[in-house]
């Protein structure tokens, strides 16, 4: 239990860190164009693969399973102007539906 | 998707707030459901008060589900710790794109900066590598209530709700990130570098620990920013 407690202090800890790094240490100042131009693209390509590590991933292999039809769902469901509750809790939906006739 | 443009900055801080609270709204529904399958999932490895405490003070489903992942499956906490710090890497870039965009003390500056989450920094962004402070505060705000919220409920829920993977729970975060990524790709260069970092995730996830195919995603979009918009 106490390895539980140890995680979660480190990583609160840890958290905070990697958020107040920027604003603390760069304050109002600007970075330079080239570094903004890779800021602007972060998020599209570390969203992108934290969506592949948790619908494929499993620890450190790869598999097809329930959570895929469950994600390609919200995917087709936001492309087709769905509300994002209705995409993402239908992924569920859909993943247990699966899995129930699988 | 009826996509609300962050508001003109001339506007109050007050109504960019909420003009914030409004587009978070649906993130915040989303985000609580996610966190009743990390309080199922998490107490009967860390019991009942633990989960609640995680959700209050670290407050980001990656490092969360990745480092319950590891000590569920018997791994050393310093496994969990390390793999929870690299999946919130991303929030040093993060950080490091917002901080320009802050005025004032560092107490102030750091109290935004504890307000960055995935879907609160990408809706802020004004599209010229600016941030709107505020507008973020404000789609975090109830995000933050609705993680606390659905962990308590997921703990206490746990026993009668069962197996969380019967009901598609592990669905929902997936599900909830690629909604986020569909309304951040726009354009060339983004597309770019979705696809280059859903590569390399693919390609490291059975080569590397948890965690480092996310950070060395952000390799992707070093390269993307030397295309041409």
């Amino acid at each position: 239990m106490t390895d539980v407690w140890i995680t979660i202090a480190v990583l609160a800890l840890a958290t905070a860190a990697l958020k107040l790094f920027g604003p603390l240490a760069l304050g109002g100042r600007s970075l330079p164009a080239g570094v903004f131009a890779v800021v602007e693209l972060l998020a599209s390509a570390l969203l992108a693969a934290l969506v592949v590590v948790e619908t494929f991933g499993n620890g450190r292999s790869l598999t097809l399973d329930a959570r895929a039809l469950g994600v390609a769902f919200a995917a087709v469901a936001l492309r087709l102007r769905a509300p994002v509750t209705v995409a993402v809790l239908g992924a569920a939906v859909v993943a247990a539906l699966a899995r129930a006739v699988a | 998707m009826t996509a609300t443009l962050p508001p003109d900055r001339t506007e109050s801080a007050r109504a960019r707030w909420r003009a914030g609270i409004r587009r978070g709204v649906p993130f915040s529904i989303a985000v609580t459901a996610i966190a009743v399958s990390f309080g199922v999932l998490a107490r009967p490895v860390m019991g009942s008060v633990a989960p609640i405490v995680m959700s209050i003070v670290v407050f980001s489903g990656a490092a969360q589900f990745g480092s319950l992942a590891i000590l569920a499956a018997g791994g050393s906490v310093g496994a969990a710790i390390a793999a929870g710090i690299l999946l919130n890497a991303r929030y040093l870039a993060m950080g490091l794109g917002l901080a320009p965009s802050l005025r004032g003390r560092p107490l102030s500056r750091a109290a935004f900066g504890m307000a960055i989450v995935d879907s609160s920094w990408a809706a802020a962004a004004q599209g010229d590598g600016t941030f709107d402070p505020w507008y973020m505060v404000g789609v975090t705000t109830f995000q933050y209530v609705g993680w606390v919220i659905g962990t308590i409920v997921g703990v206490l829920a746990g026993s009668a709700i069962g197996d969380p993977r019967a009901l598609g729970l592990d669905a929902l975060f997936p599900a909830f990130f690629a909604v986020l990524l569909i309304e951040e790709v726009r354009g060339r260069r983004r597309t770019a570098a979705a696809a280059g970092g859903a590569g390399i995730a693919l390609v490291l996830t059975p080569l590397a620990p948890p965690g480092l195919p996310i950070l060395a995603a952000a390799l992707a979009a070093v390269a993307a920013s030397r295309m041409r918009p």
